[in-house]
């Protein structure tokens, strides 16, 4: 809309400078970590979890739990932000990168893309650009403890740069993909890539 | 799919629902109309610039009038609930969007009944969907269950009378967490799987449920149908926390 609508007695309460800088847009900053989900927290015992790498690879690869909790993490703390409007800022994770996971497929010349698929039957689609370089991880910790099943827990993905609902919960691996193929929000009218300093919330957005 | 466009919202009417509760009325020209269980973000934005953005459930069933209500609790020491709650009147206007979100939905030709599950104002979008239901005459069994601290909290009180009066398969069961009215002798503790347990048995294990309310209270009732014996496709989850206000 062209012209601003002020809100008659509106004065609101801005974020200090230097945290307010974080904040994308539309954002406000919380304590808390709220937690979102379309349906029932699945639970997977850790004795039938995998993690899978499919689709567009040389050879598909499958880590059992105590396989995938070899794997080298690191630490990553990151701000975060769900397009419910709420950031959180330095969440501390323990995890594994993507590019290390990817390590261990040859990837097809022609996967341009990833799903991630999740207990529960969740999806959400990235283009590979949005996972590497140390730019996307799984993480199975947070805060130095296991993460809790309604943060997504044993594993979820996290893709710090873009809307939370890329940072799939409960995931169970990857497929990629030569064409982009929208996940389950993006079919429901949330925006294809999600970059909330682009406030890409909505489709069209 | 084209962009949800920021709207101009006029505040038509104000209403007290409860303490700490109240259900905001606007006139929003062009209105696309919606489904029972959507939402939409408001914006507002002060004379400096700054903007704020929320998002809040639709609680009015879908209408051919440009009109929807927004019922909004009052967060104490929030930023924006709160001057809606004491500063707003007739006649404000701030920009919204919407509708959005596609799957906390009900579609009134869907044939399984309905267990709609709330805690606190988690019944908001369910309410849209109970007055949806009332308004197309359907004849799907409907149950809420609905949780409050104690009676004076419970928002739509005297509507979910009204139509619970209406014998057309909609039951309202009520459980109050912190203070039972005098000579209750319904529910008086926090939503478990016995009561999931007894409530389900009104309505069947087709049903379709609707889960909306804080975050405890949502992994619980989740949880319990999935044990009870609901397939997760059964059950449709939202979360309304306290967060930010």
């Amino acid at each position: 809309m062209g012209e601003r609508l002020v809100t008659r007695g509106f004065v609101g309460r801005r974020a200090a400078p230097e945290r307010g800088q974080r904040v994308p847009p539309g954002q406000y900053v919380t304590d808390d970590f709220p937690v979102l989900s379309a349906g029932p927290t699945p639970r997977t015992a850790l004795a039938d979890w995998t993690f899978r790498i499919e689709g567009l690879v040389g050879q598909p690869v499958s880590w059992s739990w105590p396989e995938f909790s070899a794997l080298p993490a690191r630490e990553y703390v990151v701000d975060i932000s769900c397009v419910t409007k709420w950031t959180k800022l330095d969440t501390r994770w323990q995890g594994v990168s993507l590019d290390t996971l990817l390590e261990h497929v040859e990837l097809d010349s022609r996967a341009a893309f990833v799903v991630a698929f999740c207990d529960g039957g969740y999806t959400t689609n990235l283009p590979i650009a949005d996972v590497l370089n140390d730019r996307a991880f799984v993480a199975h910790g947070y805060d130095g403890a296991p993460l809790s099943p309604e943060h997504g827990g044993p594993a979820r993905l996290v893709v710090p740069h873009l809307y939370l609902w890329k940072s799939a919960k409960w995931v169970r691996g990857l497929r990629l993909m030569e064409r982009d193929e929208p996940g389950f929000w993006e079919s429901f009218g949330y925006h294809n890539r999600g970059d909330p300093w682009l406030e890409e919330r909505y489709s069209g957005d | 799919m084209a962009p949800l466009q920021w709207q101009v919202a006029t505040v038509t009417a104000l209403r007290s629902e409860t303490k700490r509760v109240k259900t905001l009325t606007l006139l929003v020209p062009g209105w696309p109309s919606h489904r029972p269980g959507q939402h939409v973000d408001i914006r507002l934005t002060a004379e400096d610039g700054y903007q704020a953005q929320r998002s809040y459930s639709i609680a009015s069933a879908p209408s051919a009038q440009p009109l929807i209500d927004l019922t909004v609790e009052r967060v104490a020491g929030g930023e924006v609930s709160p001057f809606l709650h004491d500063e707003l009147v007739a006649g404000d206007r701030f920009e919204m969007r919407g509708p959005i979100g596609g799957y906390f939905v009900w579609e009134a030709a869907a044939a399984d009944p309905l267990l709609l599950v709330a805690g606190g104002s988690g019944v908001v979008p369910l309410m849209a969907i109970i007055r949806h239901r009332a308004q197309v005459a359907s004849g799907v069994p409907c149950t809420l269950l609905y949780s409050s601290r104690s009676r004076d909290d419970v928002i739509y009180a005297a509507e979910l009378e009204r139509l619970n009066q209406r014998r057309d398969g909609l039951r309202v069961i009520y459980t109050f967490t912190r203070a039972e009215p005098p000579g209750w002798t319904g529910y008086s503790r926090r939503i478990d799987m016995s009561m999931l347990g007894e409530v389900i048995e009104g309505t069947g294990r087709m049903a379709q449920a609707f889960v909306c309310g804080p975050t405890p209270l949502v992994e619980v009732a989740a949880r319990s149908l999935v044990d009870i014996g609901l397939a997760a496709s059964q059950v449709r989850t939202e979360r309304f926390g306290p967060t930010g206000g």
